[in-house]
């Protein structure tokens, strides 16, 4: 490595632009930084040896130097930025309403959309989130922001740790802030001292030469909120495996019991009651708004048991279940046990927990009641024997009854359309007779019947939807979240201000940086001069 | 119950007249020579009457919010409103660190559209519904408009210096730019003023059409321009629209908000034109004279530290609380919801802003015409997306 020696000493690594320890350019080196063509000097890295601006000879160098430009940084920014808006246009497919024809991509876009749906759909920006090249864009910058960072922070440290006090003339006279005064005392240097010591500043001293600084913490704000970002992003790469993240969905009715997926069979779920809540229409505050909008949910809740799978698994055996939590489930207020998360998720109402049946003439208008039965729908008896002598026997249960090519059927196992066949047996020895009933369906197959049954009650019940995760990712979000806000608030809520006052003959030059709030600055150095004959500095970069 | 609401409603429009006053008050300084400028007595008054005005709508909101025993920030109406007195808080805080009196002529202006705007939509109080029933929301909805609003002083600061420095001796792409960002000010305030008009003459006409296969109507007013599509009018002695909105306009009142959107831009356009015929220059032309006092260096510096502020706050509120806020209403802390998506969006668009001015010197102008589009976002977010691309959040 081709070191390079300053006039002060001080032996600077290759590829340095301004001399760590006095500041004084290095000439071979002005145009890295572009000093070569401006009166004041770059100070971003404080002219320190960036690996990107040194070498460019292997195809490691030229990498290097791809992610650790500043330039291909905010370009992979504006390209996550725009395609992240571009999958807002329409619907993602996890948004694509329930209540849509269909449901299926394929179809949904075009449909709803015409041929700028077909477009989105074949380009796959309906899932657009998921897709290889997104997540490559978001892995790119990623990379883009190590690189970037190491390649910066590494010289900017030791540069900042190898300053001197005192300066060289030519790195003076090239601050932003800067004024000479012909004739300083010391008394007026001492008041300068304890004006900069009075704001906080850190002073230093060399030979009479001073170095106020402060905030310098705030330099490595950037690489902390950086490494910040890092963790969120290892994070969103660790929730892609399924032990990190497991996410279920399972639906309980009033009364059930079930295994909660995703638990291997350990785990199971009662849900003993289910509340739905809506607002009242008479509440004074919400009147107007609920005629407008109609009736406004206020709280649905599950109220839900936890058992534990306990003592050995036996094929076949009932297992034993122990209790491990009882709560109440609301939406905001989700249920936690043994790292696993179960939330309100939704809720159904379209199933039918029990019917009451009552048995008349056929012939009396007005149907009056010769007894009645109630059936519990999710296990209905044989027979149900009533008090005055009837007895009404199933012979046929559809719960979710549906007819077939001519045939009667049931579509699934769950009460949601339920139709009987009865075999009716009046007291005595009658003849029983056959009668089909379901939901507006009453048929008398043989026309012959004396009694009729009609349904003269029912009870709907619940199935409540729930979500069932286990997230071990959570915590490194929040680590990695929490590090980038230190970043950021240290690095724009403080800033690095450095003020150098140099001696010369009988007078002083005085210049100042900071890597932002120049007006903050000034504010401080005007104060710093009070009293003083010291001339203000001035600004060397004026916009006009 | 009443008659806090009635207080509420006062005192959110007596904010609304303070900050106008408090608006005169900063132009004056503009005619102040240098000697009363030491003493900036109009700029005193300024600031005190906007601060008496921010008071009373923080007594407009803590009275809504006992009102309605929820922190009112549920309902489009309630955002927006928070948002304008966010903008004037950030100000607040602004003036303070640099006393520059012209901010507030642009800010304030903006804050009173914003309430006016806001002021449109239904103001009804509304129920919550389960998910919006947690103090994260509250958490996360006011930090992230506070958020928004610092980082819209930055694009008001841009946009002063923007009409002091652009060359208006000549017509440039610049000054047509520049123009057409001083339309859209001018939209908002067309949306205002037509909507005011056709309330107080009581417009009303109602449409029938389907909507995913059922028939809903939807009551217009505003008269039709565009109707709902393949819509039919139910009542008599209304003009019919002139044409339908086109058939992917998706959402439950579409093509009402289609017909807003147009009314709202002819009435800007007619308002922009006039005030041109009454100029006779453009209106950038008109303003910059008056800004001459004003230091460019101070309004770049301005311009980046609301970024610099309120990028950690937006980050905070719109980001974070958001993720946290979901996480515990809806089991996930991102979803890609279209709203979600677009924080993230503004979150990226000032990423890029601060590499930019800090790595690539993009100062001054350049660095004044990204405030610019910063703020075209974070209205997008605050309007367009709930108006038309649905979502989660879509409240109004
Ligand atoms: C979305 C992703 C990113 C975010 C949110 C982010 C955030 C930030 C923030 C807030 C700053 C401080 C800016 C200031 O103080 O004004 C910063 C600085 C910086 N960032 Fe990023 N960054 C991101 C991506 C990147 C990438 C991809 C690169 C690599 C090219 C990069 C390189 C830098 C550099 C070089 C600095 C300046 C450090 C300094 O000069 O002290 N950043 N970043």
């Amino acid at each position: 490595m081709d070191k390079i020696k300053c006039e002060c000493g001080h032996v600077n690594p290759e590829g340095t632009v301004l001399c760590e320890a006095c500041g004084k350019p290095v000439e071979k080196n002005q145009h890295i930084d572009g000093n070569d063509k401006r009166k004041l000097l770059n100070m971003r890295y404080d002219g320190s040896a960036r690996r990107s601006q040194t070498y460019n000879k292997s195809i490691i160098d030229k990498t290097w130097n791809f992610f650790s430009s500043v330039k291909v940084g905010v370009w992979l920014i504006v390209l996550a930025l725009i395609a992240s808006g571009l999958g807002t246009i329409f619907p993602q497919e996890q948004y694509i309403p329930a209540e849509a024809a269909s449901r299926d991509p394929s179809i949904y876009y075009e449909a709803q959309y015409g041929i700028l749906g077909q477009i989105y759909y074949q380009l796959g920006f309906h899932n657009l989130y998921s897709s290889w090249w997104y997540l490559l864009l978001i892995a790119l910058i990623g990379i883009s922001l190590v690189i970037c960072s190491i390649d910066r922070f590494v010289p900017l440290y030791k540069a900042l740790k190898r300053q001197r006090p005192r300066r060289h003339t030519q790195f003076l006279k090239r601050q932003r802030l800067f004024s000479e005064t012909d004739h300083v005392t010391d008394d007026e240097k001492a008041k300068l001292i304890s004006a900069l010591k009075r704001k906080r500043y850190k002073v230093y001293e060399e030979n009479g030469h001073i170095l106020a600084e402060k905030g310098r913490f705030s330099r490595w704000g950037p690489y902390v909120n950086h490494i910040g970002l890092i963790l969120v992003l290892i994070a969103a790469l660790l929730r892609m495996t399924p032990f990190m993240y497991m996410d279920e969905y399972v639906w309980v009715r009033e009364g059930e019991q079930t295994v909660i997926p995703g638990t291997d069979g350990e785990y199971h779920i009662k849900n003993e009651k289910f509340i739905l809540e809506t607002y009242d229409e008479d509440d004074k505050r919400f009147e107007e708004a609920i005629a407008q909008e109609g009736m406004v949910e206020k709280n649905f809740q599950t109220n839900a048991v936890i058992y534990k799978e306990t003592g050995e698994k036996i094929a076949g055996a009932e297992p034993e279940l122990k209790k491990v939590k009882e709560e109440k489930i609301k939406m905001n207020h989700p249920l936690k046990f043994d790292g696993y998360t179960i939330y309100q998720s939704g809720y159904q109402q379209n199933e039918f927990n029990s019917m009451t049946f009552k048995i008349h003439k056929k012939n009396d208008p007005d149907e009056a009641s010769l007894g009645s039965f109630k059936i519990n729908l999710s296990n209905p008896k044989d027979t149900y024997k009533l008090n005055n002598g009837f007895s009404v026997t199933v012979s046929q249960y559809y719960p979710d009854y549906e007819m077939e090519e001519g045939e009667p059927r049931s579509k699934t196992n769950y009460p949601r359309n339920p139709a009987f066949v009865f075999s009716v047996n009046p007291p005595g020895n009658e003849e029983s007779e056959m009668s089909f009933v379901g939901i507006g369906k009453n048929v008398d197959a043989t026309g012959e019947n004396d009694y009729k049954l009609g349904i003269e009650n029912f009870e709907m019940r619940y199935a409540s939807g729930l979500s069932v995760k286990r997230d071990y990712t959570i915590p490194l979000f929040i680590i990695g979240a929490a590090i980038f806000m230190i970043g950021v608030i240290q690095g724009m809520y403080w800033q690095h201000r450095r003020i150098w006052l140099h001696p010369e003959n009988e007078g002083m030059m005085v210049a100042g940086h900071t890597n932002k709030n120049w007006f903050g600055l000034t504010k401080d150095i005007e104060h710093i001069i009070e009293d003083t004959n010291v001339k203000m500095v001035k600004d060397q970069q004026e916009i006009e | 119950m009443d008659s806090l609401l009635g207080i509420s409603s006062t005192m959110l429009y007596s904010a609304f007249i303070l900050y106008l006053i408090a608006t005169f008050f900063f132009g004056a300084t503009i005619k102040e020579s240098k000697k009363q400028d030491n003493k900036n007595v109009s700029g005193k008054i300024g600031i005190t009457i906007t601060i008496i005005g921010f008071l009373a709508q923080i007594v407009y909101f803590i009275t809504r919010w006992i009102a309605s025993g929820h922190a009112p920030v549920s309902n489009l109406f309630e955002f927006m409103t928070f948002f304008g007195m966010g903008l004037v808080f950030a100000f607040i805080i602004i003036y303070f660190i640099y006393k520059l009196n012209i901010l507030g002529l642009f800010a304030l202006p903006i804050a009173i559209i914003v309430i006016a705007y806001a002021s449109m939509f239904p103001t009804e109080i509304a129920p919550l519904v389960p998910s919006l029933q947690s103090h994260w929301l509250y958490i996360h909805v006011t930090t992230v408009s506070l958020g928004e609003a610092i980082l819209s002083i930055s694009f008001v600061a841009g946009l002063i210096y923007l009409i002091r420095q652009i060359d208006q001796t000549v017509r440039s792409k610049r000054t047509t730019w520049l123009e057409i960002v001083l339309l859209s000010l001018f939209i908002f305030i067309g949306f205002s003023v037509i909507s005011t008009a056709f309330n107080l003459s009581g417009y009303s006409a109602e449409f029938e059409y389907s909507f995913n296969g059922q028939t809903t109507t939807t009551d217009y007013h505003l008269p039709p321009i565009a109707g709902p599509n393949e819509g039919e009018l139910l009542t008599g002695d209304r003009m019919e629209p002139l044409f339908d909105a086109p058939g992917w306009m998706r959402g439950v009142d579409a093509a009402r908000k289609f017909n807003t959107l147009i009314w709202s831009v002819l009435t800007g356009i007619v308002l922009y034109g006039l005030t041109r015929l009454i100029l006779r220059k453009r209106v950038g032309a008109a303003i910059q004279p008056f800004l001459k006092k004003a230091k460019p260096d101070m309004l770049d510096e301005i311009s980046s530290r609301s970024v610099a502020i309120g990028f950690p706050v937006f980050t905070l509120g719109g980001l974070i609380f958001a993720s946290i806020w979901a996480q515990v209403a809806w089991d996930r802390f991102w979803g890609w919801d279209p709203k979600e998506v677009w924080a993230l969006v503004t979150w990226f668009f000032y990423a890029a802003f601060l590499h930019l001015r800090l790595s690539r010197g993009w100062h001054g102008e350049r660095s004044a015409w990204l405030a610019v589009g910063g703020f075209a976002i974070i209205m997008f977010n605050l309007i367009a997306v709930n108006l038309i691309l649905a979502g989660l959040h879509s409240y109004a």
